[in-house]
């Protein structure tokens, strides 16, 4: 790994600030970015800790629902959300690992929008707002394709706002060897209508599935989908699974999170 | 370099480190703590695990700065006062829960983090808590066993024996 300078500020000012400077790369729990830097495929002249901040840390109810602070990991949100928003809750539980889940952050994960990564499923579903240092970003704004938001450069997302639903599950399907999502869906029911969003599946990154939308906000169960099809020409095709095989698991598994729901 | 201060096993130390180095690189070069294993550094096999502040984590996956000031807590630091094997690793001594021994470091330090949170788990609770621990040996059976007998629990056969 290149050697760099490393801060670590403790509030958001200070951390804008260190992000200014010509190179500045943003890390939060690094459980992907660390690896990333091993393999040189990132290479920051200036790394800035984002975990010392006080208020980017944290769980609580607020204005338009779950306030989650940006730096708050996997593990305090499985813990912490369990009863103000199961779903959310139950999909950070089962993200990575249990080290894994000790370090990495919902911010972390919604800055980078792996497109395997299980948050931005959530973020979509929910019809979040992504709140960083200057403004607040509308979910269905945010995601831009694979690795790629809205974000400017320097930009750091301070905290995430998710209205919380009615009824919600995610269920994914796991890559047996990396158990990154080869495909995940999150349902959500709110009383204005259902929204549902997919991770690991399409080339162009997390989406919401409208067909499944309309058809589950007139009808909550696995039997409204029955007619549905995917189009598969947008999927990922690899060595895990073809793109007909994701285009048939995003259908399965949106099936499955809707009787999961409560 | 710069001096980094952190708490480990209960001592103050400190070592030199550059921004790139991780707390595994820390712990074993920095402090010649080397129970704390490097199996893969990638993040996969849990060899590396340590405690930070109580959490099980992959020091392998941490830079050492950014948990200067913390509690840390390693393998060498799961004995008993007296020298003598803690419950656990004497469970595992017990239930041959090792067998090459490598990755027993993290092994250990995991099982320690589930006991805390989870005094009796399941064996299904035990298994998907070791999920990121990785065992080339593939001696897990004897591993689950340990951990159920470390915390008080008769120990069944377990599936797939």
């Amino acid at each position: 790994m290149h050697n760099f300078e490393f801060v670590k500020p403790s509030n958001i000012a200070d951390a804008v600030q260190a992000m200014a400077s010509e190179g500045a790369q943003a890390l939060s729990g690094g459980q992907t970015l660390l690896p990333t830097m091993k393999q040189r495929l990132a290479q920051p002249e200036t790394l800035v800790s984002l975990t010392a901040i006080p208020e980017m840390q944290g769980v609580c109810m607020g204005e338009g629902g779950l306030h989650i602070g940006a730096a708050t990991t996997h593990a305090t949100v499985a813990q912490e959300a369990a009863s103000l928003y199961p779903g959310l809750a139950a999909l950070a539980g089962g993200i990575g690992d249990p080290m894994v889940r000790n370090r990495g952050t919902v911010g972390g994960s919604v800055a980078n929008n792996d497109p395997a990564a299980c948050y931005p499923s959530a973020v979509l579903a929910s019809g979040a707002t992504v709140v960083t240092n200057t403004r607040k970003i509308a979910a269905d704004d945010y995601f831009q394709g694979m690795f790629t938001t809205a974000l400017e450069e320097g930009e750091i997302i301070t905290s995430v706002i998710f209205p919380v639903p009615a009824k919600s599950a995610y269920v994914k399907f796991n890559q047996p060897a990396s158990r990154f999502a080869l495909t995940g869906v999150f349902v959500a029911q709110f009383d204005t209508g259902v929204r549902v969003a997919v991770t690991g599946a399409s080339n162009n990154g997390v989406f919401r599935w409208a067909e499944a939308e309309a058809a589950l906000s007139k009808d909550f169960s696995a039997a409204a989908l029955a007619g549905l099809s995917v189009d598969a020409s947008e999927m990922i095709n690899d060595l895990h699974g073809t793109a007909a095989y994701r285009a048939n698991l995003v259908k399965v598994l949106t099936g499955r999170a809707v009787t999961a729901a409560r | 370099m710069t001096k980094v201060s952190m708490t480990v096993n209960g001592k103050a130390v400190s070592a030199e480190a550059e921004g790139r180095t991780l707390l595994s690189a820390y712990l074993r070069e920095g402090l010649g703590l080397t129970g704390t294993h490097i199996g893969c550094d990638t993040s996969q096999c849990g060899a590396c695990v340590v405690h930070v502040d109580g959490k099980a984590v992959k020091s392998c996956s941490v830079f050492a700065m950014d948990v200067a000031g913390s509690e840390v807590r390693t393998i060498e630091g799961m004995a008993n006062a007296d020298g003598s094997l803690s419950v656990l690793q004497q469970a595992f001594q017990d239930n041959h829960g090792l067998q090459c021994g490598f990755c027993t470091p993290g092994m250990v330090m995991a099982s320690a983090a589930l006991l805390a949170d989870n005094p009796k788990p399941t064996e299904a609770e035990v298994r998907h808590h070791l999920e990121g621990n990785i065992c080339r040996c593939t001696g897990y059976h004897n591993i689950v066993k340990a951990v159920l007998a470390a915390s008080g629990q008769d120990v069944p056969a377990v599936a797939a024996e």
